[in-house]
């Protein structure tokens, strides 16, 4: 555990050493605020209700391209400088390692959500909303988030280019999350719809955005992101 | 210190490593010598259990390297090919991350760091990112990175090269200093290196060992009990090479240039003593003026091409 807060606490600093995190966290909001308040029929400011239902809705859909940019590097450059040959001839395990970059990345994550607090705070002093979709969009938003990212450090751990890491992060997300968004569009055959359902990335999202936290949601998410970091860290040990 | 057994380790159809053993003992200054794809790096990045071997056995200071490789990994400092580093931090953030996962105790942490930043050169430079320093300075937080949990044994893929003269002599002296205390393994395929670094060398050619032994005897091995001399003589060449073809302790000479008066000449004995002294009271009893004289020792370049090229006699 002490290995992995090294870990985390080095990697959660090299977003901020480098562009990345600025680049990131910017551009998430400008996306995110343009989401809110101008997405949506009618938009926000024609509404006439306090709700965050456009930006909870195109949340998914952003994450898709912001979470494997901030995973792709994590494998691929040690792999790429090297350092993965020093970082795993000392004494920490691979599972350390995989969980200490996962912690970091969720750090970001989180740090991106708290900045976008001040659209619920705003709701509060010009509305009444109803803070059960509100708080129910961001915990689910924080559980698709981690699963991506999970998904995304697996793939930056199969090779050392990094676009490579993000076009393999974001195809598997997507076609996870896609397979639960046809299934509720009802454009998946009978057939598929049962095991769409229980597997998207997408359904369990909706689920919980509603505001009720079902524990089957949480298992779910839970099981897919200790599902790829145990991937994660199989394939990091089994180099050659 | 280390025993190696039988090492093998293949990629897809290549045998990288075909059947390597030997032996180390502690205080020895060990370099790895062979071309390019020989294995060297392969050997090395198992003994780190960086790579786990396909067959045979690794034991670093009695500890089995396959049971207990957290075991081995206490006990080894190890720097690879080009001294991979993470660009984006500084020096003294690096080097207190591997002090952190090292598990160095904090109360001795900062002096240990202070000590190691002094042996290895690096004060001035602890602020700098380490993507912004030259190719000597990084090879230098390297090898402090290597040594920070004072290790017993240190592994070195290649510290000088793609340094410029004046970084390979400092790293050398450096590690010169290092062999001094501990057991060391580098590998090069620079040959005067081995030479002045190490007092014992193995030659790894196509994953097999091919030689091994003192650099220097090695070398005189080669040369089968003969002896040959540069030599530089003054005098008028008919008369210096009839004396030469008199001489009864040479077996032949052959002459490379005249200049100035002077020819040059490499003379062969079958003797190994005193030939030298020979050679100067040939010249004195003839009147010749002899203004170069030196013994020949065969090049360790040339036990390395007859050992990895199969060529007979150097």
């Amino acid at each position: 555990m002490r290995n992995c807060l090294i870990i985390a606490s080095k990697e959660f600093r090299s977003y901020f050493r480098t562009p990345i995190a600025f680049v990131f966290l910017s551009v998430f909001l400008l996306v995110m605020g343009w989401m809110f308040f101008w997405v949506g029929n009618p938009p926000f400011f024609k509404r006439g209700i306090v709700e965050m239902r456009s930006f909870f809705g195109s949340l998914p859909f952003v994450f898709l391209f912001f979470i494997p940019a901030i995973s792709m590097r994590m494998w691929s450059e040690e792999k790429k400088l090297g350092t993965l040959e020093t970082l795993l001839t000392m004494p920490i395990r691979e599972g350390e390692v995989v969980v200490g970059k996962f912690l970091a990345g969720f750090g970001l994550l989180v740090v991106s959500f708290v900045l976008t607090l001040p659209i619920p705070i705003m709701l509060s002093m010009i509305g009444d909303p109803d803070f059960g979709p509100i708080w129910g969009g961001y915990i689910g938003s924080i559980f698709l988030g981690a699963a991506y990212l999970a998904i995304g450090l697996f793939a930056s751990g199969l090779t050392e280019n990094q676009i490579v890491a993000f076009i393999l992060g974001w195809a598997v997300s997507l076609l996870l999350f896609l397979i639960g968004y046809l299934q509720l569009q009802g454009l998946l055959p009978a057939s598929l719809e049962e095991i769409a359902h229980h597997l998207s990335l997408y359904t369990h999202f909706q689920s919980i955005q509603r505001g009720v936290l079902d524990s089957r949601d949480v298992v779910y998410y839970l099981s897919v992101i200790v599902f790829f970091l145990f991937l994660n860290a199989r394939t990091v040990k089994h180099r050659r | 210190m280390i025993e190696v057994e039988n090492l093998r380790k293949s990629f897809g159809l290549n045998r990288a490593v075909d059947g390597v053993s030997f032996k180390i003992s502690a205080g020895e200054v060990v370099g790895f010598l062979g071309p390019n794809g020989a294995g060297k790096t392969t050997t090395m990045r198992m003994i780190t259990t960086y790579l786990v071997p396909d067959g045979g056995r690794i034991s670093i200071a009695g500890v089995d390297a396959e049971r207990d490789p957290h075991g081995v990994r206490q006990n080894i400092g190890y720097l690879p090919e080009s001294a991979p580093l993470y660009l984006d931090m500084g020096v003294l953030e690096y080097l207190r991350f591997v002090a952190a996962i090292r598990k160095i105790p904090r109360g001795i942490r900062i002096e240990r760091l202070k000590k190691l930043v002094k042996a290895c050169g690096l004060e001035g430079m602890l602020d700098r990112k380490v993507g912004y320093l030259s190719k000597g300075y990084r090879q230098r937080v390297g090898l402090a990175q290597s040594m920070i949990h004072d290790p017993k044994i240190l592994v070195l893929d290649e510290p000088t090269s793609g340094l410029d003269p004046n970084q390979i002599i400092e790293i050398r002296d450096l590690i010169k200093n290092i062999g001094e205390k501990k057991t060391v393994i580098l590998s090069t395929h620079i040959l005067p290196e081995v030479q002045t670094t190490c007092n014992r060398v193995l030659i790894i050619d196509h994953g097999k060992i091919v030689g091994d032994g003192d650099p220097e005897k090695l070398a005189a091995s080669m040369q089968g009990g003969k002896t040959s001399f540069n030599v530089a003589i003054k005098g008028e060449r008919k008369k210096v090479e009839s004396a030469l073809e008199a001489a009864p302790f040479l077996t032949s000479f052959s002459r490379h240039d005249v200049k100035n008066g002077e020819s040059l000449y490499t003379l062969n004995s079958s003797e190994t003593e005193g030939v030298g002294e020979k050679i100067f009271r040939l010249a004195v009893d003839n009147d010749f003026v002899l203004t170069e004289l030196r013994r020949e020792v065969a090049s360790l370049e040339k036990v390395f091409a007859s050992l990895t090229l199969g060529e007979g006699e150097a």
